[in-house]
This record gives C-alpha cells, structure tokens and sequence, in this order.
C-alpha cells in the first residue's frame, strides 16, 4: 500500500529529490485511486454539470443547487465499500459519517440520507446475512442518533458481491444561499482542526480501498462516534452563523494529508502546519501517522486569528477539541513540521494532482453470447411462482430495514419510505423528491444501457411523486480499473449516463467513483448507482387510499427485455437475455404526462414499474392498499409476447397510475395528445390479485396472503433464516 | 408565557420542538442550554427526544446529572408543567422524576413507525383537552422505548391514575402497553411517542387533530400569549 515504482520516479523527478518518509506518506494517500480519481478524471469530464440551478463553487465536496427563495439544497454521495467488507457496522457507520461532513462543509445543514446496500445471496449465505444485518444496523445507530432522517434507498443481493458489501450513501443539505460557505483565505489566517482526536484507526485506509480486498485490514477501518458527529453539526452551523469560518473540509479519504493538500490547491495558498498541535488520542503517534490517519468526525476551518476565540467558545460550548494546526501562507507549499523540524515540504499542486492515467479498454469478451437465451422450463403455476418472487430477498418489503432507519426527525418528511420515492417539505413552501437506485443484473448484461435504465428508474421514482427532475448523483462501481474489460464497462456507463442526462438536460452535482471493488473470487458486476433529486413546485403527489371501482392504467410499452430480470436470474437461475433499453423519445413523453396529470390532481397514486416486472408492481399497489385487482394481461400495449414475458418484463419507461373512474377521460385526453402508449389494465376490488388472458385465468392470490408473505420475507430470513416460500 | 425547551448535547428533536411551539402553536419558546440555569419566568418546561451523550451508558442516564436537571426539579416540585418527549422521558425518568425505567425494545432494533395511543389519564397539562379513551395517531422513534414498571411501582401507578398514554396494541414489550407515565401530581409527563412530528397535517398521513390537542392543552393550562 504505497507508491507505483515509477510513481516513486515521478515524484522524485517533480521535486528533484528523495521524499520524506512523511511525504512519502502523503502523497500515496492523496495519489491513491480512492482520492485522486486518476484513472477516470479525464473521462468524468464528459458528464454535463452545469445549469440554470447549479452553483459552482470552488472547494465544494457536494453539489449546490438553487431551490429558489434565497435556499440552496446540497447533495453528494459516497460509498464504504471495503471498511464495510470488513467490519460492516463502522463501515456503514463511518459511510453515513463521511458524507454528512461533506454537506456540512458547503456550510448547509444535513437533512436526508439514503442509504443503498449490496450483499451476497442472503438465503446461502450466512456472512453476507451477517453483513447485510451489521451494516444496517451501524447506517440506523449513526443517522439516529444525528437526527438526520433516513429516508431511502434500495437492497439488492447477488451472488457477485459474495464476501464484500457494497455501501453506497447519498445526503441532503439544506440552507440559505447567503449562508453558503465561500471558500477563501486571507493573509494571516490560520488552520484549525475541529472535532474528534486522532488516532490509529483508518489508517492508509485511501490505499486500502483502492486495491482490491484480499486481506482484512482492520487497522484500515475507521471507528464511528456519532455523538461527537452531531456535536460537530451543531458547532459547525453555529460558527457559520457566526460568521466565523473562511474555508471548510472535511476530513474523508486520507485524512489531513487530503484535507490540507486539497485545501492548499483549491485556494491556491499554502499551508504550514505542525504535527505537534494536533490532539491525538495517543501520545506517542508518528508524524506520518498523524497525516494519514482517517479518524472520523474531523473538521478542517480556516479562520482569522480575531475570529479564533469565538470560534473555541463554541467548541468549548460542545465541548470538541479545538487546535490550531497552522498558518496560511502564499507560497502554494504543503508544509509539515513537527516541532521546529520539517518532516514534508511539498507543492500543493504536485499533492493534489496526480498524473491523470488514460487506461486502455477492451470490450468484455463475455459480452459476446450474453443475450442468448436459453429454453425454460415451462411455467405450470403462476400464482405459486408470484408468491416465491414476492419472497425473494430482491423483491420483499424492505420495511424491516427503514423501519430501524428514524425517517421522521426534522419534521420534513412528507411521503414515508417504501413509495417509490420520499418527499422532505423545504422551508420555501416547495418539495424535494429524491431517490438513488442501481442495477448491478442488468448493467453486467449491458453496462450502457442498464447504467442509463438506473438513471430512468431514480427520475420515473421522483416522477412519481410529481418533481421534475433537477440534479443527478452517479456512483460508479467497478473493479479493478487496470483489467482493460472492465475499464471498458466502466466507459460504456458513463458514456450512457452522459447521454441521458445531455438529452434531459440533468446536471450531475456530484458523485464518486470507487473502483477496485474485487475479492480474490473476482470483480462485482458494474455497479453505477444513481441518486436523481425533484423538485415540486407545487403539491406533492402524496399516495392516497385506492378503493373499490378505481382504475388501473399503464404508460408504457412492454418488451421482450428479460435479460437481468428477478424472473430470468431468481426463478430460472439464468443470467443473460436482452436488458431493457431505455427509447429516450418515449421516456420523455412518458415522465412529461405524469408529471401534467399529477399536477391536474387527476390521480391517487403513480408507480413505476421496474424489480419484477408488471405483476409485482401491480401487486406492490393492491398490497399496500389492501385491495385486489383484475388486470387483463391481453391489454398490456408493446409487443405481443408470451404470458410470462408480459408479466414479468423489466421494460424501462412504465407506470402505472391509479385513480377515480370518473378522471378516466381526463387522462386520456392528456396521454392522447402527448401521443403516449398507454392502456386502462383493470379495476381495483375484492381482495383477489387476478390476472387473467384472453379471460383465461393466469394468477389468482388473496391480497392478505400475499401480502403477510412479502412483509415477512426478510426478517423471517435474517432473524430466523427461515425461506417464506 | 414562556416555554423553556431544554438543550442536551445530543439533543436532536429540539428544533422540531421548537418549530412546533412557535410556529403552530404561537407559543413564546427558548432554548435552554443544559448548562446553564432555566429562566426564572418559565411556564413550562419541554425535554425534547435525540440521542443526549450519544445514548452512552443507558439512555438519557448522563443527561439526568445535568446542571439544568436540578432546576427542572424544583419547577416539577413547583407545579409547573414538564414534558419529557422520548430521550426526554428517558431522562425525567433517569433523574428519578418519573418513574420505571425505559428498556431496550423487545425487538432489540429501533423502531421507527406510526402507531395509535389511548388516552387514559386527561387530567394532565398535556392531555387536559381529551376525552379519555380518545385514540392518537402519533410515530414512535426510539431504540429504549420499552417502558418497565415492576408490580409494585405498576400497582402505585396504577391507583395514583399516573398511566397517562397506553398504546392500542403491543409495540415494543412496555409494561401493560404504557407509552406514557405522569409524576403523583399529574404537572410531569413523560411519553415515549412524539407528538410535534404529528401535529401538522402535511406531515401526518392520517390525522393530526388528536396529538395537535397534547399542546392545546398546554395554552388551557398556561395560555398562549398573556
């Protein structure tokens, strides 16, 4: 875990000597994949990040968009990927802790998390039911306790993260404009570290997770206090108040060797700081400890000298350490001394920019027969095949892990988690939607288009609750990035997502890429996860009650696009198939007549149709409604297909919406002139799910039945290991 | 008239409280850090929920020898109105005002749901606006939110009239469902579900009518703005 030899060479020729062991220390962490982004930094460029609502500032670790009013809604996401491998409750925890500092640091105040978690097969496997509960657990003792909701996300488990854990976690802020932080520094002024001590916990952990996991580094994962968290939350916003803070960051991925370099660049000043005036939780720590260490809930302030007093008031008030660690100075260096002794002395730019690579790409040679398909056996009896799909780890109510997940403090939450997506109410009288998803099954089918369908799926979620779309996060998570292969999957996501968010005019405000996601068993499938934030100028789309006589309606065509489905890969163990393709044509005519017929108040509720296909969506709908259905298949618009294609395709693009009979022209209407595939399926009532084809009944299940399957899935499998079905 | 609400390090329902006092219900609000003394002209006291100490030892325990702690003893022996909401309840209940204990949920997870409360003592300043028996839709938030009472303590409850909430049906284990414990004289009340997240319409998917009453009647007990 340290520099390439011909990195070493490049440092030595940039500074025109030997590095410090210090220095040595220094730039390895910041040179790291983890904090460099030096193989896909070049290729990031391509996503469109400006637009009427972004505010670009510099030094920013989250994106900044203008909600109107005088506010401002902050948003990043990060992952915890290795640590959680590891030891899953700090990992988690220490994810959720990472990326609220980076809202904090743009000066907002956290006011969501989401939280998206990957594991192995579940139902096998033990450690990855071990992971999955850990982790959860580390993401709720963490939020919790901030008092910052969590108020969504997704759980997803595959066979490819077998002795890993993906944890990806977005954040929310909120503030007004004028309280942004304007990161500058002026002559004389000084570096402060606010918060926890430093310790030797998390040490090298930018190397660690920037290799793929053979070993268990425990030294490498940081340890969560999230007490100490909430108090840095409060003294943080109460120095902003203040007035008291110049320039702000938080301490992530490589500690004070990141922060200060990072800080020195983006200012473009220098830093001089001593070792020696860090409070430590040990007293014997080495300089290069010190500067790599990644202990959490740490602040890094630039403040003036005058403002200095009042800002150890307020640390005192909370009592948080408090140090100042050194000086501003103009002469670009990173300057570390221990005492009067120079341990590093290094330009900042040379730190903080490491030579961007250009890896070469091949494209996978799997991906050559991938949508072949194979013959199924034939399906004797859907009803009973619905209720094992209900069971599954992939489609169960996910109830058991927002549940433990406070989702209401901060009084904002206006539609709860389990809908598609949840709505925080702003203080300027508009709505926020947000969602993050992923698709790991189909990306592995299609890198690009199943990047660009978890795209779709986070906008027709926020969709769904009336907000247009207005900010993309992107996550992208692949292995190791030197394997030509999969650089080229990593390409080809980007490329899609680049793509889409051009043609809908999407901003990305933020984002993250963590490669090297591997074991020795092998690199996890493409893993783009992507958060999208609405915006509701009016009144949100909140789910109401749906009763007897209400209709059923689709938007959207139905393909033959199986490949990655829950039915191809949970029903016939088959991996591969055609992954749907999002027609961007289609999806913007079919987002713009939902977003018109919510905004009429025409409806009760829209949901979209994705995990599953038609017949779980349809069921997700009657289940949380109590009510059953009668749904005639041979209405479903798109291609004709066979009865299990039509129930359980993953086709992008499609709602459905339900409402009172007597809006049924009124919907038409607005779908006709938007020229909108679309089709009344069936009415709401009884408590029978019943589909039937060409009047040939297909499935038949009581709603109750169902439903007590589908809540009790998960907790029945990892409390009690017990499969439902 | 003047509501203190108390501020523990780790407090993190404090603004909504605040919010709710202010906003909704035109109350005249404070912030009263832990550390220094309530104001004399006080009201009425509110412990808001959050995780005070990080929850470390048990919760609410650390924050029951607060500095505040020893003047919120003397309004409680003064009659003044004190509601102790979640961590709060935790720590009137720490501090020995209230008493029982609060126990890990019987599902050793947090839990965080909606719930319905049954009114079974409307003589408080907090529920004076009820009719007994009357149902609350209200979520609860909490990890120790399993109200323990031994047969003893329960029997005194029970004849003194201190049973203030009861849930309608089991949630976490609480000892014969209590959600919600009054001192002897009825002016401290602790409850673990929490009612300033169900007081607005917008944010209460069912009703928010019922738990808006909780505050109504703390202005027929102390008033709003006289």
């Amino acid at each position: 875990m340290s520099l390439e030899a011909q990195e070493l060479a490049e440092l030595k020729s940039k500074i025109g000597r030997d590095p410090t062991s210090t220095e040595l220390q220094i730039v390895a962490a910041e040179w790291s994949e983890h904090c460099s982004y030096k193989s896909s930094k070049r290729h990031l460029k391509m996503l469109p990040m400006t637009g009427p609502l972004v505010i670009n500032e510099k030094g920013y670790d989250s994106g900044v968009l203008d909600v109107g009013d005088g506010y401002v809604v902050t948003a990043h996401i990060e992952s915890h990927n290795h640590p959680s491998a590891v030891e899953p409750y700090g990992g988690a925890a220490t994810g959720v802790g990472g990326v609220i500092r980076d809202i904090l640091s743009a000066g907002t105040r956290p006011i969501a998390i989401f939280d998206g978690l990957r594991f192995g097969d579940i139902e096998k496997d033990l450690h990855a039911r071990w992971l999955f509960k850990n982790a959860v657990t580390g993401i709720a003792d963490y939020g919790n306790c901030l008092g910052i909701p969590t108020i969504g996300g997704e759980v997803e488990f595959d066979e490819c993260y077998k002795n890993y854990a993906l944890v990806d976690v977005a954040a929310l802020g909120f503030g007004k404009k004028e309280n942004l932080i304007k990161n500058h520094a002026k002559k004389g002024d000084i570096v402060v570290l606010m918060g926890g001590s430093t310790g030797r916990d998390g040490i090298g952990g930018s190397q660690f997770a920037s290799d793929s996991l053979e070993s268990e580094d425990r030294s490498a994962v940081q340890i969560p206090d999230p007490f100490i968290e909430k108090l840095i939350i409060e003294a943080v916003l109460q120095a902003r108040n203040d007035g008291l803070i110049h320039a702000m960051k938080d301490l992530g991925g490589g500690g004070l060797s990141c922060a200060i370099s990072e800080t020195a660049d983006a200012l473009n000043i220098g830093i001089e700081m001593d070792v020696d005036k860090v409070h430590t939780r040990e007293s014997d720590m080495h300089p290069d400890e010190i500067m790599v260490s990644e202990s959490q809930e740490r602040m890094l302030i630039i403040t003036s000298k005058t403002k200095l007093k009042k800002l150890e008031e307020i640390c005192k008030k909370f009592r948080i350490g408090c140090s100042v660690i050194g000086l501003v100075k103009f002469d670009n260096q990173v300057h570390i001394k221990k005492g009067k002794n120079t341990v590093a002395n290094l330009s900042a730019d040379i730190v903080a920019n490491a030579t961007l690579l250009d890896l070469p790409s091949k494209e996978p040679s799997y991906l050559k027969t991938i949508e072949n398909e194979k013959k199924f056996k034939p399906i004797s009896d859907y009803s009973k095949l619905m209720m094992k799909l209900l069971a599954s780890p992939n489609i169960a109510s996910k109830i058991w892990v927002y549940g433990q997940y406070d989702h209401e403090v901060g009084i904002r939450t206006v539609v709860k988690p389990g809908t598609d997506a949840s709505v925080l109410r702003l203080d300027n009288g508009k709505y926020l939607s947000a969602k993050i998803d992923g698709n790991p099954k189909q990306c592995y089918i299609n890198p690009r288009e199943g990047a660009i369908g978890c795209f779709e799926e986070a906008c027709r979620n926020v969709v769904c609750t009336g907000a247009k779309p207005i900010g993309m996060l992107d996550h992208l998570q692949f292995g190791n990035p030197k394997d030509p292969e999969i650089f080229w999957t990593f390409l080809e996501s980007l490329k899609g997502l680049t793509d889409f968010a051009k043609f809908f005019e999407i901003p990305c405000v933020g984002g993250k890429v963590s490669l090297y996601n591997e074991t020795p068993a092998g690199p996890i499938k493409p893993t783009p996860v992507i958060g999208v934030i609405g915006l509701i100028d009016k009144k949100p789309s909140v789910p109401q009650k749906i009763s007897k006589g209400d209709c059923l309606l689709i938007i959207g065509d139905t393909k033959n696009e199986l490949g990655g489905s829950e039915y191809f890969e949970y029903i016939h163990k088959f991996v591969g198939g055609k992954c749907p393709i999002v027609n961007f044509e289609d999806s913007k005519k079919n987002m713009k007549s939902v977003l018109d017929i919510i905004d009429k108040n025409l409806i009760k509720s829209a949901h979209d149709c994705s995990k599953g296909g038609l017949a779980v969506a349809i069921s997700e709908i009657c289940m949380t409604n109590q009510i059953g259905c009668k749904v005639s298949l041979d209405k479903v618009p798109g291609e004709k297909l066979d009865v299990d294609r039509i129930l359980f395709s993953e086709s992008h693009s499609r709602y459905l919406l339900s409402f009172d009979k007597k809006n049924l022209q009124k919907i038409e209407d607005i779908l006709r002139k938007n020229k909108v595939s679309f089709k009344q399926l069936g009415q709401f009532g009884g408590e029978q799910i019943q589909f039937t084809n060409a009047s040939k009944s297909i499935i038949d299940l009581n709603v109750q039945k169902i439903h007590k399957i589908w809540l009790h899935a998960l907790p029945n499998l990892v409390l009690h290991g017990k499969k439902t079905v | 008239m003047k509501v203190a609400v108390v501020v523990f390090p780790g407090s993190n329902c404090d603004r909504d409280m605040y919010h709710v006092l202010t906003d909704v219900f035109h109350f005249n609000a404070e912030y009263c850090w832990h550390e220094k003394e309530l104001p004399k002209n006080i009201d009425a006291v509110i412990l808001p929920g959050g995780f005070s100490y990080g929850d470390r030892l048990r919760a609410g325990i650390i924050a029951a020898h607060s500095p505040i702690i020893k003047d919120v003893k003397k309004m409680a022996e003064k009659g003044i109105p004190i509601l102790g909401v979640c961590n709060g309840f935790q720590i009137l209940v720490e501090s020995g005002l209230l008493p029982g204990a609060l126990l890990k949920n019987e599902s050793l997870n947090f839990m965080c749901e909606w719930t319905n409360l049954i009114v079974e003592n409307n003589k408080t300043p907090f529920t004076n606006q009820f009719k007994l028996d009357e149902k609350i839709p209200i979520p609860i938030a909490n990890g120790e939110g399993r109200y323990y009472a031994d047969d003893e303590t329960l029997k005194k409850l029970k004849k003194k009239n201190q049973i203030v909430f009861r849930y309608s049906e089991v949630v976490n284990g609480s000892t014969n469902r209590i959600a919600g414990v009054c001192n002897e004289d009825g002016n401290v009340v602790g409850m673990m579900p929490h009612p300033e997240r169900a007081v607005e319409s917008d944010i209460n998917p069912i009703d928010n009518k019922p738990s808006s009453l909780i505050f109504e009647s703390l202005i027929a007990k102390i008033g709003v703005n006289k």
